[in-house]
């Protein structure tokens, strides 16, 4: 009789658990998953980066260069680049690793996706970009949206805009008159 | 039939004839609507750029002048309470000249919208039935009907008493008597829809205040009755037609309370947007004080207003109210204070500032002050012809010819 | 006999209604100049877009191209594309990211077939200066034409047609002229527009524009894919306004002030779908739209991303 008892209370307790932990487990494969594949809720078509990369791929030189990684002024190579980006506390192998990019935390990633470095610091504006608020989308309003990267606006070492020229201003009321042909 | 045509020609024949002065008047009404007609060609090919209206400004000086018209219209007729209220003798006069001027007004008004459409020859557009009139959510749908019913009723009032006359028949006004109490409601009916129209829309603060309508049927009171007033001192100078000082005097009187009802409405409004001080009073900043250098209709708002008090004066101390002299400068300040007031001055603030806070300073160039002047030449002739054609006929001097008498 | 009584009451109606046209027309060839032909009075007698039928309606666009083409001698294509089911059209402009370049007045220009001596722009950019209040707007200026932008110290709003919910212009056109389409676009039927400007007035948003003259387009500039409520050529005495590009949206492209802006200020999409940018920044971002106390209900919605 005891041995009974016993028996259906560890069945119960058994299923209970089951119950229990099935969904959990699927929670934790859910996640799991999600950080495997981090591209999963990107935009599917970009506008390519701007601009001429003519030190790319940087192995070109570096094969046979070795790197420098001291912080100090450019003055042999790299001297168009002007570092305007937190300037005082970052240096160029905070974001570049060989010929790829390099995350905060060691990974690399390639050149055509700057958007998961550029992310890793403006987490709020990646977020805003990934659902079109932030940059540009062209081609569609439905359906296949084509976007800007990071990079196709914003120069990454100086990321600030420059000032650019207006188009005319309109004419005034005064100024529109009758154009006899 | 052959009557009809004989009366016809009767009828041309009396309005073609008269002494040298009549001719040169007619002549120079003619000239000016030759020059209005000629201009307005120009704009029909040209566009309303030919105007100083542009997108700031879409409404100027037709506009200006089609409001000033509509409360002309609607005072006319309602010199028939007046007349009846104080029973004086020649009251079928003012009754019938009264119409003639409501029905003139309404003539211009039309031709004033008319040369303000950019098409005008799709103006069928907005008719009932035929068109797609935005009846009821447009005022200005309602103020077509409103002025064309108003047109047709004083016509109808006008025409029978002139065919009864002309017929040598008693004139009763018994038969028009419903029609006469209606144009009264309808009278007061075209200047609250006229002021609506314009009253209707926030986007345009000056006119959003409730004081609108009653403003405008104040100032109607005004310079309405002032019309009349020297008109009947010419009609009674040029004809046979008797007309009583005591009628003229009472309705001066008149006058003068609607100016102090103009003037306090004038004050409130000064009042609220002033006090206040919110945003909402840069156009009346703009009309009385200048915005931002921006000064062009100020001193003929000053000029207005003191014109307005003075006419008020004039027309409330009894003395100078019953000196004919006095008496019509008050007329002629008051009609031009409310056409200064009512015209320019009520149209153009209301776009000053702009929806976007833009200062265009409207002032009407020569084209549409030539068109302009030429509606008003050819609302004058068409009162003279009028005129000339129902003084006749009212003193018995005109009679036609009917089928018992042949 | 029989087949009349067959009618319903509003098909009889529509028959006496097409007859007093015709008495109308009748009356109304005193009218016309002298000279006016066949063709004009086509012209002339075009109904409203709305009230003719699929054959009236291609009969029309035919003539319109027809004219249209020959006096631009180029090919020009009238659409009269429907609005797209389950659709209304909202627009974001972010008020942090706008540099006031006014790329987008003259993109809109170009795409729309605006007048370019007789100015007509359909966008309108506003200067403030920051720090100073601009509920009246009077503050602001239109024709600021510094050097370079942005400027130090000011910030800038680019006005057009908000696409009200509740548009003023459409209750004041005494004509129906304009209204507003399902997809939300308030739309105006060049052919019946009177041109009395009482819609202008009725406008909030100084968006409507006027043809004061011919519209003057060079001819090699002139966008020759329209649509009969947007972008065709317009005619001296007609108002027009911003249609959020109905020709392209109506496609699903993006209306072309979006695709100009070269700092993506501009968002555009469809408000009933919730996984569109614009639903997507009405929810997350701080948002307000202009003059919203007038309850006209606008669809175009000012934002701040940052």
């Amino acid at each position: 009789m005891a041995k009974k008892w016993m028996f259906s209370l560890i069945l119960s307790l058994v299923a209970g658990a089951l119950f229990y932990l099935f969904p959990v487990s699927f929670c934790f494969a859910g996640e799991e998953k999600m950080a495997q594949d981090p591209d999963e809720d990107l935009p599917k078509l970009f506008i390519p980066r701007s601009g001429p990369a003519e030190n790319f791929p940087c192995s070109k030189c570096h094969k046979y260069r070795p790197v420098n990684r001291e912080k100090r002024k450019l003055v042999l190579n790299h001297t168009t680049i002007e570092l305007k980006h937190a300037e005082k506390n970052r240096w160029c192998f905070d974001c570049h690793d060989g010929d790829k990019l390099r995350l905060p935390n060691g990974e690399l990633v390639e050149y055509d996706k700057p958007y998961l470095l550029c992310g890793q610091c403006h987490g709020t504006i990646f977020r805003d970009w990934k659902a079109g608020i932030h940059g540009k989308t062209v081609g569609r309003w439905v359906g296949d949206k084509v976007f800007y990267v990071c990079v196709s606006c914003h120069d990454p070492h100086k990321p600030k805009f420059k000032q650019i020229e207006p188009e005319k201003q309109p004419l005034r009321p005064t100024e529109i008159k009758l154009i006899k042909k | 039939m052959v009557y009809i045509v004989r009366n016809f020609f009767k009828a041309i024949w009396q309005v073609t004839k008269g002494g040298i002065g009549y001719y040169v008047w007619i002549a120079f009404l003619l000239s000016l609507i030759g020059l209005g007609i000629k201009t307005y060609l120009d704009q029909y090919e040209h566009g309303l750029i030919i105007t100083a209206m542009r997108d700031q400004v879409p409404w100027g000086f037709y506009i200006s002048n089609f409001t000033f018209l509509v409360g002309v219209a609607a005072a006319a007729v309602l010199l028939v309470v007046p007349a009846y209220l104080y029973n004086f003798k020649p009251i079928k006069e003012i009754v019938l000249f009264g119409e003639m001027v409501a029905i003139t007004a309404v003539t211009m008004c039309i031709m004033f919208i008319m040369v303000d459409l950019g098409h005008p020859l799709r103006v069928w557009h907005l008719l009932p039935i035929v068109g797609t009139m935005n009846f009821p959510a447009s005022m200005l749908a309602w103020d077509v009907l409103v002025l064309s019913g108003y047109l047709f009723i004083n016509l109808i009032l006008v025409f029978y008493a002139l065919y009864k006359l002309s017929l040598s028949k008693e004139y009763s006004l018994s038969m028009i008597w419903p029609l006469i109490l209606l144009s009264i409601p309808w009278a007061v009916s075209i200047h609250t829809v006229t002021a609506f129209l314009y009253n209707g829309f926030p986007s345009r603060p000056f006119w959003n205040a409730s004081i609108l309508a009653p403003r405008f049927l104040a100032s109607a009171f005004c310079s309405g009755p002032a019309i009349m007033l020297i008109l009947f001192q010419v009609i009674r100078k040029l004809t046979k037609i008797e007309i009583e000082n005591r009628a003229i005097f009472k309705m001066a009187e008149l006058v003068a309370y609607a100016i102090a009802v103009n003037l306090f409405l004038l004050g409130s409004e000064m009042f609220k947007e002033f006090y206040s001080g919110s945003i909402h009073k840069a156009p009346l900043e703009y009309l009385y004080f200048g915005l931002h250098e921006s000064k062009k209709l100020m001193p003929w708002m000053w000029v207005a207003l003191s014109f307005n008090v003075a006419a008020f004066l004039l027309f409330l101390i009894p003395k100078t109210r019953e000196d004919l002299v006095t008496l019509n400068i008050g007329a002629v300040l008051i009609i031009l204070g409310v056409y200064i007031e009512k015209g320019l001055g009520l149209i153009v603030p209301g776009f000053i500032p702009d929806s976007l806070g833009e200062i265009y300073e409207y002032w009407p160039v020569m084209p549409e002050a030539l068109i302009t002047i030429g509606i008003w030449a050819s609302g004058i002739l068409f009162y003279t012809l009028l005129l000339k054609f129902a003084i006749p006929v009212y003193t018995g001097d005109l009679k036609f010819e009917t089928k018992k008498r042949v | 006999m029989s087949q009349d009584t067959n009618k319903s009451p509003r098909d009889r109606m529509l028959d006496r209604r097409m007859f007093l046209k015709g008495a109308v027309a009748g009356l109304a060839l005193s009218a016309l100049p002298a000279g006016a032909n066949a063709y004009d009075w086509e012209k002339f007698l075009q109904k409203h877009f709305r009230e003719m039928n699929e054959a009236e309606l291609k009969k029309v666009i035919e003539r319109l191209e027809r004219e249209t083409s020959l006096e631009w001698k180029k090919k020009i294509t009238i659409s009269t594309a429907k609005a797209i089911p389950d659709v209304k059209f909202g627009y974001g402009l972010d008020l942090s990211r706008c540099i006031g370049c006014r790329r987008c007045v003259y993109a809109c220009v170009k795409e729309n077939n605006q007048s370019r001596a007789n100015q007509v722009h359909w966008i309108t950019v506003l200067r403030f200066k920051q720090g100073e209040k601009w509920a009246d707007l009077e503050n602001s200026e239109k024709y600021y034409s510094s050097k370079l932008v942005p400027e130090e110290g000011a910030f800038y709003m680019p006005v057009q047609c908000q696409q009200c919910e509740n548009p003023p212009c459409v209750k004041a056109c005494p004509a129906q002229a304009t209204w507003k389409e399902p997809d939300g676009i308030v739309v105006i039927d060049y052919n019946w527009c009177i041109g009395c400007r009482y819609c202008m007035t009725a406008c909030p948003y100084g968006a409507r524009r006027f043809n004061w003259a011919k519209p003057d387009i060079p001819q090699n500039e002139l966008n020759p894919e329209t649509h009969y409520l947007g972008n065709r050529p317009r005619f001296k005495g007609v108002v027009e306004k911003c249609t959020f590009c109905i020709q392209r949206t109506r496609l699903g492209k993006l209306p072309a002030c979006v695709e100009v802006c070269p700092v993506g200020a501009r968002k555009f999409g469809n408000l009933l779908d919730p996984k569109s940018e614009i639903r997507y920044l009405m929810s997350n971002k701080r948002v307000f739209r202009l003059k919203e106390d007038l309850n006209t209900n606008p669809k175009f919605y000012y934002f701040f991303a940052t």
